[in-house]
């Protein structure tokens, strides 16, 4: 490894320092704040050296590793989502768990999102792997925190054991695709894909099979979501909304890269496969989350139709797909960041603001908060204005350009459902009878929370009216 | 920059309204009446300064700005007769709007004025565009704060009809949009030029089942907007439960976006499927007048007899549109204007009768002509401009529309017009039940205060205006009229010309030249209609 393979991965090796610096510091002295400070300065520093590479030519490590603009674009989204998520859980930890050892969560935020960002550059089955461990392995601790609460230890739980059976479908998956070529790298697959084109190779479609079972549970993609609503419930919203974002975020670039490099796109059956999955995310999705009537729960449903969108595009492919997927990531994390932000800011001491009656009448008492949130919902269903429509506009472009009616139709047909459940709670908000007074008061929103919100708010406005240099950036990503 | 200027002046004053709102009740309904009628004065200007007659065809004034280059989007408006007219409809009732809601809304009255006015900018938009993701975007952007207009502040079922309203056309709205991304598509693969502009995309060639498709995704928008059976089920519903205001804005304006929709963009990116389509278009038309005029009857809530009314108009104007001639599509011109007014004011006297006796049953009403002879007079104005009565607007309207459509299709006019003496039979029902007859119940009851006679009038003077000197509207709108009707003619036209060329070659006949030069089609029809 050469200096300048070191100096790509500036990032990440701040990041990795910055772990130990503040394991070092907390042993020094435990103060909530000091270490707070302390991560969002390491991760700011990371963002910023990632931001001076974006314009480097690319830097291929082995063939495990490649630092190119694609990889650091995610990182610096991933590393963003992170400093907001930290702010969120500086608030939350403060609320729901006073007078505990809060100072190890930053440590485990930090090492998930390590985890996280050394996907997007993986190019390598092992490097791909043993990142994919560290973010999962991070995620069993941050997801049972809150030790004392109940349904904390059990979502905690349930993504143990589900993440680690599906970590072993990815495993064998990986294993039948070296069993068959004797390859391990993207690269080298890409010609093990060209040869054995057709389906006369039962192992490797299986292997490839496997694996989608695999990527699928951590996307949390239907048939294989069934641990994302309790595990949103279970965990702090911060928490979630880090499953939602960095977790899901840095799993969709692997795929895309994956994808990508291997011209997987040749298999007709396995794209058979995600066709399947992306109309039973869109549809199930959107369809289970109308009987919820818990705001996490129904944004977990909610973030599953949301991957299934995702999927249009990616099916589309090279090119346009992968940029309509880069950017609809990139405005789906902003604005899931926005409502979890707004569950977690209104939380109480005693617990989260995530049973809708905690809404109702939100838009008399606290009107900016409320609207905030009705925009996000808004970007969420896809109403033009906000972020969100931009986003969609791109996906069906993707998807018809590929002439995938079918997927686009049912995009369309599903985000109307969708809309049905977005438009409740925002009902729920703005419901003027008396009997708000009677629904549950949320708690007082914290100053530093409400100013995030608005730059995410501004930031889902923003682009929604003149998106044009996302645009530009995404499509200058390979 | 006129144009743009006016949908950030309604977007920005609405900003101002709510923000206003935090301190005093009637400083947003002065910055929304400020700001409405800076609209109307800049359109009134440009509707005296530029004779439009003179130039045919062209758009008086053009606004183009960049805004997405990465797809070809970009901000584009374009104003000619037709969006003159339909934008000085809306400042018109917006104006209304504002005053009948001065004392009908005391709650959160800073937000009630800033999403009137977003709607109001969201059409403004929509009549204004020249490119279709920003038509769309327009499209989109006025169903929100209606849908706020109607949750909030609506009657006692609102939560029901805000949801229908807002799925219904969100709904429709997406598969126009699907429909909008196909012919930008297959353009961009024809040509190499991706783009959404209006006037590049006319003439897109395209196999005539794709187009059929694609065209069924704008229409089923646009009819579900004006209403049509077997689409008008949320119209009743959200027109009832709307504050006054709403149901102006949904009666006057909403529906005719949807008119406008088909006669700006489905018949000239479309002509040939639109010829396949009229049939059943205008069967669609008659069963509307018919069925609407039925139910119309049968309601005993004064404001969904009305809605039902509007269901029954709205077939006239289909019937007009699929009639592909001048004068049928001037009456639609004519129609749209009349029934936004004739509408508006019915929903307005519905509005201050609710607010007054607490009640829209009509079992309840009767005998009121003695305690509020205006309201009244008034009310007889409008019941019989609705039923088309010479002398008012919607009686030019609807004579024009027949008149085209007997050119058309003469089965099909003929059963329209019994639409007419059903008309006649809802609308003196309102009267009967309403004014006359025994009293039901005592009611003390305020007459027309000055701000509600001056509302009233003016609308008064609008609708006689339109029927006494209709040409005023007509010669604003005939120059886009005439545009459309060429483009779906010349079309027709044009394959007559491919086939009548098939035939000569094979029959090595060359005399038949003279008939088929372009444009000659209606010509003829133009003649007729002078």
């Amino acid at each position: 490894m050469s200096a300048a393979d070191i100096l790509s991965l500036l990032p990440m090796v701040i990041l990795a320092g910055g772990i130990l610096l503040t394991l070092i510091l907390i042993a020094l002295r435990r103060s909530h704040l000091l270490i707070f400070t302390a991560a969002e300065i390491i991760i700011l520093a990371a963002i910023v050296a990632a931001l001076l590479h974006l314009n480097q030519e690319p830097q291929i490590i082995g063939d495990i590793i490649v630092v190119d603009r694609f990889g650091l674009y995610y990182q610096i989204l991933l590393l963003s989502a992170t400093l907001v998520i930290s702010i969120f859980s500086y608030i939350s930890l403060e609320r729901l768990f006073p007078d505990k050892r809060k100072e190890e969560y930053y440590v485990l935020l930090m090492l998930a999102t390590l985890g996280s960002s050394m996907m997007v550059i993986s190019t390598h089955f092992i490097s791909f792997f043993v990142s994919i461990e560290v973010l999962t392995i991070s995620l069993y601790t941050l997801i049972s925190y809150y030790r004392e609460r109940d349904k904390a230890i059990e979502a905690g739980l349930k993504y143990l054991v589900l993440a680690a059976m599906s970590s072993a479908f990815l495993l064998f998956g990986m294993a039948l695709i070296y069993a068959v070529s004797g390859q391990m790298s993207f690269h080298a697959l890409f010609a093990v894909a060209t040869n054995y084109s057709g389906s006369s190779n039962v192992m490797l479609i299986a292997g490839a099979g496997l694996m989608i079972v695999g990527i699928g549970f951590k996307l949390a993609l239907v048939p294989f979501h069934m641990w994302a609503p309790d595990v949103y419930e279970g965990a702090s919203s911060p928490v979630s909304a880090f499953v939602a974002t960095v977790s899901k975020g840095g799993v969709v670039a692997l795929l895309l890269r994956f994808f990508t490099m291997t011209d997987l796109y040749r298999y007709q059956n396995v794209m058979l496969a995600f066709t399947v999955i992306a109309l039973l995310s869109m549809l199930a999705g959107n369809l289970l989350a109308l009987q919820q009537r818990n705001v996490k729960r129904l944004l977990a449903y909610s973030s599953i139709a949301h991957l299934g969108y995702l999927l249009v595009a990616f099916i589309a492919g090279k090119g346009m797909g992968v940029q309509a997927a880069t950017f609809y990531i990139t405005i789906y994390m902003l604005t899931i960041l926005g409502a979890f932000g707004v569950v977690t800011i209104l939380s109480k001491t005693d617990s989260e603001a995530d049973g809708t009656e905690y809404y109702k009448g939100l838009f008399w008492r606290r009107p900016l908060l409320a609207a905030l949130f009705t925009l996000f919902l808004l970007s969420l269903a896809g109403i033009p204005l906000t972020a969100g429509f931009i986003g969609k506009y791109f996906l069906l472009t993707a998807g018809l350009g590929n002439r995938q009616w079918l997927l686009a139709f049912v995009l369309v047909a599903s985000s109307v459902i969708g809309l049905f459940y977005y438009l409740r709670l925002i009902v729920t908000m703005i419901s003027q009878d008396e009997d708000y007074q009677k629904g549950l008061s949320p708690g007082i929103p914290s100053k530093g929370g409400l100013l995030t919100l608005m730059v995410l708010g501004i930031l889902v406005l923003g682009l929604g009216l003149s998106p044009g240099w996302l645009i530009d950036l995404v499509r200058t990503l390979p | 920059m006129i144009l743009a200027g006016l949908i950030i002046l309604l977007m920005g004053c609405g900003v101002l309204a709510w923000l206003a709102g935090r301190w005093n009740n009637t400083l947003p309904r002065i910055i929304s009446l400020f700001g409405i009628s800076i609209q109307l004065l800049v359109v009134v200007w440009i509707w005296l300064t530029h004779q439009q007659g003179s130039v045919t065809g062209q758009w008086i004034m053009t606004y183009t700005h960049s805004w997405i280059p990465a797809f070809g989007i970009q901000i584009k408006f374009g104003i000619d007769g037709l969006s003159l007219l339909m934008i000085a409809l809306t400042a018109f009732l917006g104006l209304l709007s504002v005053l009948t809601s001065w004392k009908e809304i005391n709650n959160r009255v800073g937000f009630f004025h800033f999403n009137l006015l977003f709607v109001l900018a969201g059409i403004t938009g929509v009549f204004l565009s020249l490119d279709l993701f920003l038509f769309y975007f327009s499209w989109e952007v006025m169903l929100i704060p209606m849908y706020f207009l109607i949750s909030i502040w609506g009657n006692e079922n609102r939560t029901y009809a805000s949801y229908k309203f807002f799925l219904f056309t969100q709904g429709s709205g997406l598969l126009m949009f699907l429909s909008i991304l196909g012919l930008y598509l297959i353009h961009g693969h024809n040509t190499g030029i991706f783009t959404f502009d209006y006037e590049q995309l006319l003439g897109t060639v395209m196999q005539p089942q794709t187009a059929f498709l694609l065209m069924l995704g704008f229409v089923l928008a646009f009819i579900v907007k004006l209403s049509t059976v077997p689409f008008h089920s949320w119209l009743p519903d959200a027109h009832t439960q709307a504050p006054t205001a709403g149901s102006v804005i949904l009666a006057g304006l909403l529906l005719k976006t949807g008119v406008y929709g088909l006669i700006r963009f489905v018949l000239p990116l479309f002509p040939q499927a639109s010829h396949q389509f009229a049939p059943v278009a205008m069967v669609l038309g008659v069963v509307s007048i018919l069925y609407g005029a039925k139910l119309a009857f049968a309601q005993t809530d004064l404001k969904r007899l009305i809605a039902y009314i509007s269901v029954s108009h709205m077939g006239f104007i289909l019937l007009g549109i699929y009639a592909f001639n001048e004068m049928a599509m001037q009456g639609v011109v004519m129609q749209m204007v009349a029934h936004g007014i004739s509408t508006g004011a019915l929903f307005i006297i519905a509005g201050t009768l609710h607010e007054r006796i607490q009640t829209r049953d009509l079992g309840q009403m009767g005998g009121l002509w003695a305690k509020i002879p205006k309201m009244g007079a008034l009310g007889l104005v409008f019941v019989m401009a609705s039923l088309g009565f010479p002398g008012l607007g919607n009686f030019v309207a609807e004579f024009l529309i027949l008149n085209g459509s007997f050119m058309a299709n003469q089965k099909l006019t003929i059963i329209a017009t019994l639409g007419l003496v059903a008309a006649t039979i809802y609308a003196l029902r309102i009267m009967q039940k309403v004014f006359y007859g025994k009293e039901q119940k005592t009611w003390v009851i305020a007459d027309f205060s000055i701000r509600e006679m001056g509302i009233m009038i003016t609308l008064v003077i609008a609708v006689v205006w339109m029927g006494l000197f209709p040409s005023a509207v007509l010669t604003v709108s005939r120059p886009s009229v005439l545009k459309v009707i060429e483009s779906v003619a010349d079309r027709k036209a044009q394959t007559r010309e491919a086939q009548l060329h098939r035939q000569t070659t094979l029959e090595q006949n060359i005399t038949m030249t003279g008939a088929s030069l372009p444009g000659h089609h209606w010509n003829t029809n133009s003649k007729k209609a002078n």
